[in-house]
C-alpha cells in the first residue's frame, strides 16, 4: 500500500463534514476527487491521518447556470461541468478550459471546486475563477464566507482556507452582450499540464457580436470566408488576460487602454501590443521542458491568436466564427 | 510496502466495505487507506487490472465507475462503495468468446506484451457507447491518457475504429451519424 495508515470518514451531509473537519483541522483534509491528492499521498509527500471524504455528501452535486452566473457545487466533476450545455451557453470559456484539464479518465472523477482549493498554477480552473471574476463559498462551524479569487489565492498551492473549512461551491460569471472569451494552450502531450495557457475576455460595444447563447459555434467548424456581414461592426472595448503555468498565482491582467476604441476588423493592429503588454506582465519559470524565454514567447503567441480568433465576425448563419483557434 | 510492526498493523484503521464489482457484490475487510486497485487486485484476484505509474499518469489501471472510465490507482476502495465498478474481467472474460473492444484488438493487432490493455479495453468500452462513430483524430484523443510502451499506438487507434464497427457503427467519422454503412 502506497499511502500512509490513516482513516477514511464518509459523512453524509454538510454539517457532519464541517464537525469532522473542525475535530481533526491538525491531522485531517478533505478528499474530493482524489485526483490531485491521492497522488502526493501514494509519493508521501503528505501523511494525513485523516481524510474527510466528500463524495457520499448530499446537497454538494449543484450546477445551474443563468444569464448571471454559472454555480458549480463542490462535488461537480470537470466532466459533467464540461458537457453541461446550460454552463456552455452562459460562458463557454468554462468548457473550453475544461478540455485542457488532464485527461478524460481525470476529468471524470476529478472535480473542479477540488482543482480550485488544490490552487495550481498550472492548473485551468482556479486560472477561470479568477478571469471571470467568480467566488468560491466557504463554510465552517462558524459561518459562512464568500472569497474571491484574490482573496482565496495566497501563492503556488497555497490558499487563505482554514484547515476546518470546506468550499461548498464556486460561481462564474456568465458572458455578458457583447462579450467573447476563450481559452488556448500548449502542452507536451494531449492532456499534460500547459506550458503556457491562455484566457481571455474580450468586450465589445455590440451587443448582437455574441450572444451567450452561441455556443454551438465555439465547437462547430465554420469557414471564415462564408462570415456574412451581420455583427461585424462591432469596436473592442476592454481586454482581461489570465495564464496557465507562467504566473505563481492565477494573476489577471486588463490591457482595455492596449485595445480600447480598435473596431475587430483591425485587430492586426494591436495584436503585437497586447502580446508585448502580457509577455511584460508574466513570470514563467525555465524548468527541463522549457525555457523561461520559451513560456514568455509561447504565451504572446497565444494571446495574439486567440485574440485573433476572438475577433472574427459572425458567419452567414449569424453565428459567431471562433472555431480553429489558428 | 515496508515490514510494519505487530503494533503498527494492529493500530492501522480497516473498515469493512462493501463493493461491487462486475454486477457481483462484495463485504471485505481492508485497511482505510488500501487503493482500489490493490483491493481488486489483491482481494478479489481480479488481476486483470494492471498498476504502472500509480499517480495517474499511464492508464493501465484504468476501471469504469458506473460506466465511466477512471484512475483505480487513484481511488481508495472505500471510496468506491455505493458505486458500480467494472473491470477488464466484467468487460469480457472468456478466451473463446471475446467481447467486441476485445475482438477489435486481436483484429487489428492492437497488442504485444499486454501491459497497457486492460486500460485501453476499458477506455474504448466506455468512448465507443459515446461516441458510435469516432473520427481517426477523436480516436486518438480517446486514447491519449494510456501509455503503451510496445505495440505503438497505431494499431490501438485501429482498434478503436474496428470496436465501433464491430458495434455497427461505420468505424469513421461518418457523415450520415445515424445512418451507418458497414463497411468490409
Ligand atoms: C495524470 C493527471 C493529470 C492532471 N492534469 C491536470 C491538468 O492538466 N490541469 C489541471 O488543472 N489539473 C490536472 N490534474 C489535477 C486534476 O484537475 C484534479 O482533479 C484537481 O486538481 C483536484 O480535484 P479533486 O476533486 O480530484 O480534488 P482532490 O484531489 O480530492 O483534492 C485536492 C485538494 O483540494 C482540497 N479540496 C478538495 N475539495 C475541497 C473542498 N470542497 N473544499 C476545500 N478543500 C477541498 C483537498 O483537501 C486537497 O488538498 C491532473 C491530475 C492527474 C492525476
Ligand atoms: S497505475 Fe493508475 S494510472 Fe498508472
Ligand atoms: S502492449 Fe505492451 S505496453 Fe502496450
Amino acid at each position: 500500500m502506497k499511502p500512509s495508515p490513516l482513516r477514511i470518514h464518509r459523512p453524509k451531509t454538510v454539517e457532519d463534514t464541517l464537525e469532522l473537519l473542525a475535530a481533526h483541522a491538525s491531522d485531517g483534509k478533505i478528499i474530493a476527487g482524489g485526483q490531485s491528492l491521492v497522488p502526493v499521498l501514494n509519493m508521501r509527500l503528505a501523511s494525513p491521518k485523516n481524510l474527510i471524504d466528500i463524495t457520499a455528501v448530499e446537497g454538494l452535486d449543484g450546477l445551474t447556470a443563468t444569464e448571471t452566473e454559472i454555480t458549480v457545487g463542490a462535488l461537480v466533476s470537470h466532466r459533467r461541468l464540461e458537457r453541461d450545455p446550460g454552463a456552455a451557453c452562459a460562458n463557454p470559456v468554462l468548457g473550453e478550459a475544461l478540455g485542457h484539464v488532464a485527461h478524460p479518465a481525470i476529468r471524470n472523477r476529478g472535480t473542479t471546486v477540488g482543482s480550485i482549493a488544490h490552487a495550481d498554477p498550472n492548473g485551468e480552473m482556479p486560472m477561470i475563477l479568477a478571469l471571470t471574476g467568480g467566488r468560491v463559498k466557504v463554510r465552517s462551524l462558524t459561518g459562512t464566507r464568500t472569497l474571491t479569487a484574490d482573496e482565496l489565492n495566497v501563492g503556488p498551492l497555497e490558499t487563505s482556507l482554514e484547515p476546518e473549512e470546506l468550499i461548498t461551491e464556486a460561481s462564474f460569471p456568465s458572458l455578458q452582450p457583447g462579450q467573447r472569451a476563450g481559452f488556448d494552450e500548449l502542452a507536451r502531450r494531449s492532456g499534460d499540464y500547459g506550458l503556457a495557457g491562455v484566457g481571455l475576455i474580450m468586450s465589445t460595444d455590440n451587443t448582437d457580436f455574441a450572444s451567450t447563447s452561441d455556443r454551438a459555434d465555439y465547437v462547430d467548424n465554420v469557414d471564415p470566408a462564408s462570415s456574412g456581414a451581420a455583427g461585424t461592426a462591432a469596436t473592442i472595448t476592454g481586454l482581461k488576460a489570465g495564464f496557465v503555468s507562467v504566473t505563481d498565482t492565477p494573476d489577471i491582467i486588463e490591457l482595455d487602454d492596449v485595445v480600447a476604441g480598435t473596431p475587430v476588423d483591425r485587430v492586426d493592429t494591436i495584436v503585437d501590443a497586447v502580446a508585448s503588454a502580457i509577455k511584460d506582465f508574466i513570470d514563467p519559470e525555465g524548468d527541463i521542458h522549457a525555457s523561461a524565454d520559451y513560456r514568455r514567447h509561447l504565451t504572446g503567441v497565444l494571446a495574439g491568436r486567440l485574440l485573433k480568433r476572438l475577433s472574427r465576425p459572425k458567419n452567414a448563419r449569424g453565428v459567431s466564427v471562433l472555431s480553429g483557434g489558428q | 510496502m515496508t515490514q510494519m510492526s505487530a503494533a503498527e498493523a494492529a493500530a492501522e484503521p480497516r473498515s469493512t466495505i462493501r463493493l461491487s464489482v462486475n454486477g457481483k457484490d462484495h463485504v471485505l475487510d481492508v485497511p482505510d487507506r488500501k487503493l482500489l486497485s490493490d483491493v481488486l487486485r489483491q482481494d478479489l484476484e481480479l488481476t486483470g487490472t494492471h498498476v504502472g505509474c500509480e499517480h495517474g499518469v499511464c492508464g493501465a489501471c484504468t476501471v469504469q465507475l458506473d460506466g465511466d472510465p477512471i484512475r483505480s490507482c487513484l481511488i481508495f476502495a472505500a471510496s468506491a462503495q455505493s458505486h458500480e465498478v467494472t473491470t477488464v474481467e466484467g468487460i469480457g472474460d472468456d478466451p473463446e468468446n471475446p467481447a467486441d473492444v476485445q475482438q477489435a484488438f486481436i483484429d487489428s493487432h492492437g497488442l504485444q506484451c499486454g501491459f497497457c490493455t486492460p486500460g485501453f479495453i476499458t477506455t474504448i468500452d466506455a468512448f465507443v457507447n459515446e461516441n458510435p462513430h469516432p473520427s481517426e483524430e477523436e480516436a486518438r484523443e480517446a486514447i491519449s491518457g494510456n501509455l503503451c510502451r510496445c505495440t505503438g499506438y497505431q494499431n490501438i487507434v485501429k482498434a478503436v475504429q474496428r470496436t465501433a464497427e464491430l458495434r455497427g457503427g461505420c468505424g469513421q467519422d461518418c457523415c450520415g451519424k445515424d445512418a451507418p454503412e458497414v463497411s468490409q
